[in-house]
């Protein structure tokens, strides 16, 4: 169903002489939707994304906002605004003033534009910090102060290009939830390019794998999790064994594997690694294929009766659980 | 490297220091002690009045409005320098403009900024004298304007004017301001230059709320080079001037060419109080500390 605001992407393609960086993409994307572009970099997710917000010319395609063909209209008339990696906030310029940059340019006075700068400083909880340069701020602050300055111009759809890369572990999954939460309060499309995929995982109503300048696999992250398409797919999204058997690739979810001390089960392997990660421990098993397997146990299963680097292991999975890939 | 001294700092410094002080501080020292000297045509001799200083300014406030001869070669000076200084930073600003953000490689922007100081391979007066067959009244251009029908006699103002004073500067001082406005504009963020656009900014818009701000520290050292060469100068506005056109500098090299020492000292400390006047403001619009 379509609805107004709906971002259709439609033969898009961007070349740079000789290189492709996206090639023939046809995509559309529902008004409201939280969406992660995701893939390995140089994959053509950063292109798009840029593409999208006018800081990259479109070789071939569109771009439609709404119905209108947005590809040639400069940045600020797309209705869409982006969120830099860096942030790209105005070092000279007062956290205030950087949110009302907009409107500055737009010629609102000076005292609406500050209030009206003042209420986007509010929605992202830096009211406290409205007089301050931005290099007096940590990277989380800085941040929802370049969030605030996206948002003021009222886009239809905000582009955020890597926003959690640059901020620390605690910090990037607390930003999580706070993009999440203002996304769902402003009900506006938000597209997020990122590489990890439990950002994607975790935040997107649909998540987009690209590689090579193409859509590997797009739809809602359990539904990739679970049904990855192809052996890149499974691989990116990570938690999964891609195994041969008789010529064709398979995927065995890792927390499905299900382990057998010593000998005994379908394939045998001598343990190569162990990974305790909290509420669960990885295992890594070669096996006499030179196979790497992966198997996620959860702490208790796995200390009820731990294993050393060299023990021999046994694992096997349900029929249930194989899930076909293409080649 | 926990053995090192604390004093090491200081050794490293010592050199630079001790040259400073040899050279710059002890003269400087010297020139103003003289300035309070007494003098006349074959002798000068240590004392401490100001009569140097007042016969600088001798008659000056009661001509007002008209201006005595040492306001009005201040005045001259003033007026180059504020010439000068427009000029070299409008041209300096748009090459420094073009080297950052339309030259694709690093090689190419080392290369052509490079090129810019190529003027500084050869001695100044070299520079200057090379002018005079191109500008001069039989000069290639005349040549070529009268063969050109452009004109049926030599165009006098090209050499030896106000003019050509103005076009040796320009060229002798421009890169002095390219320099630390590319340092400082090759420190901008290339996202800020979209995030401007993303925001709605025109290009003049981005220009004046994001490059002139971010630029400034470089403007502000530009042009501290810019304004005390030409304060002090006294050589190009000699050459290029014809010997026909005042300046504070040349004023002060007449006098040391009579051996008027406290009077040429007296004179010196003037325009440097003028120099520093001038500095000072300028560092009042920009923090330069706080920039580099």
């Amino acid at each position: 169903m379509r609805t107004g605001n709906d971002l259709e992407l439609f033969r898009l393609t961007k070349r740079y002489g000789d290189t492709v960086a996206v090639r023939d993409l046809n995509h559309l994307i529902a008004a409201g939707t939280y969406v992660c572009l995701l893939g390995p970099s140089g994959c053509g997710k950063s292109s798009t994304l840029r593409m999208i917000a006018g800081h990259e010319s479109v070789t071939e395609g569109a771009i439609l906002l709404d119905g209108t063909d947005i590809s040639h209209l400069p940045p600020a008339s797309r209705g869409t605004a982006m969120m830099f990696q860096n942030y790209a906030l105005f070092p000279h310029l007062t956290v205030r003033d950087n949110v009302a940059f907009s409107l500055k340019m737009k010629g609102v006075a000076k005292a609406e534009r500050h209030a009206r700068a003042d209420d986007l400083l509010e929605l992202v909880d830096m009211s406290a910090f409205a007089a301050r340069r931005p290099d007096q701020l940590s990277g989380g602050q800085q941040q929802r102060v370049a969030l605030a300055r996206a948002l003021i111009t009222q886009p239809k759809v905000l582009l955020l290009d890597e926003p959690l890369s640059a901020l620390d572990p605690f910090l990037r999954i607390r930003m999580r939830v706070e993009l999440k939460r203002l996304q769902r309060e402003l009900g506006i499309t938000f597209i997020h390019v990122t590489h990890g995929q439990d950002e994607a995982l975790a935040l997107a109503d649909e998540v987009i794998v690209m590689n090579n300048a193409v859509i590997e696999q797009s739809g809602p992250p359990r539904e990739l999790f679970n049904m990855p398409r192809t052996e890149f797919v499974a691989r990116f999204l990570g938690g999964h064994n891609v195994i041969r058997r008789d010529g064709r690739s398979i995927a065995v979810r890792s927390d499905r594997m299900v382990l057998t001390r010593g000998a005994g089960a379908a394939i045998e392997g001598a343990v190569f690694g162990i990974e305790y990660q909290g509420a669960t421990v990885q295992l890594v098993l070669k096996t006499g294929g030179a196979e790497e397997l992966s198997v996620v146990l959860t702490e208790r299963d796995f200390f009820s009766q731990p294993l050393q680097v060299g023990d021999t292991a046994s694992v096997a999975w349900s029929e249930a659980d194989v899930h076909a890939l293409e080649a | 490297m926990g053995s090192k001294s604390n004093k090491t700092p200081y050794w490293q410094a010592a050199p630079m220091a001790a040259v400073f002080t040899l050279f710059f501080a002890v003269p400087l020292a010297v020139i103003v002690i003289v300035s309070f000297w007494q003098y006349n045509q074959y002798s000068i001799t240590p004392a401490f009045i100001f009569s140097n200083y007042t016969d600088i300014f001798s008659g000056c406030i009661r001509q007002l409005p008209d201006l005595c001869t040492t306001f009005a070669t201040y005045l001259q000076t003033l007026i180059f320098c504020a010439e000068v200084w427009a000029l070299t930073l409008v041209i300096g600003f748009a090459l420094a403009y073009f080297l950052v953000f339309e030259v694709r490689t690093p090689t190419m922007q080392v290369v052509l900024a490079l090129i810019c100081t190529i003027p500084f391979w050869t001695s100044n007066v070299i520079r200057m004298i090379s002018w005079i067959p191109l500008l001069g009244r039989n000069g290639l251009i005349n040549q070529g304007l009268l063969a050109l029908g452009v004109t049926d006699h030599p165009v006098e103002w090209l050499l030896y004017s106000h003019f050509s004073v103005l076009l040796a500067f320009v060229h002798l001082n421009t890169v002095f301001m390219i320099i630390p406005i590319l340092n400082s504009m090759a420190r901008i963020d290339r996202s800020l230059i979209e995030a401007a656009r993303d925001g709605g900014a025109s290009g003049w818009q981005t220009l004046w709320n994001v490059l002139i701000p971010l630029s400034k520290p470089g403007i502000a050292i530009g042009s501290i080079f810019v304004i005390t060469v030409v304060m002090g100068d006294y050589i190009t506005i000699g050459i290029m001037g014809g010997q026909q056109i005042a300046s504070v500098g040349k004023v002060i090299q007449v006098q040391t060419n009579f051996l008027q020492f406290p009077l040429a000292a007296a004179n010196a400390v003037v325009l440097l109080a003028t120099v520093l006047v001038l500095i000072l403001g300028l560092t009042r619009l920009v923090d330069i500390r706080k920039e580099l």
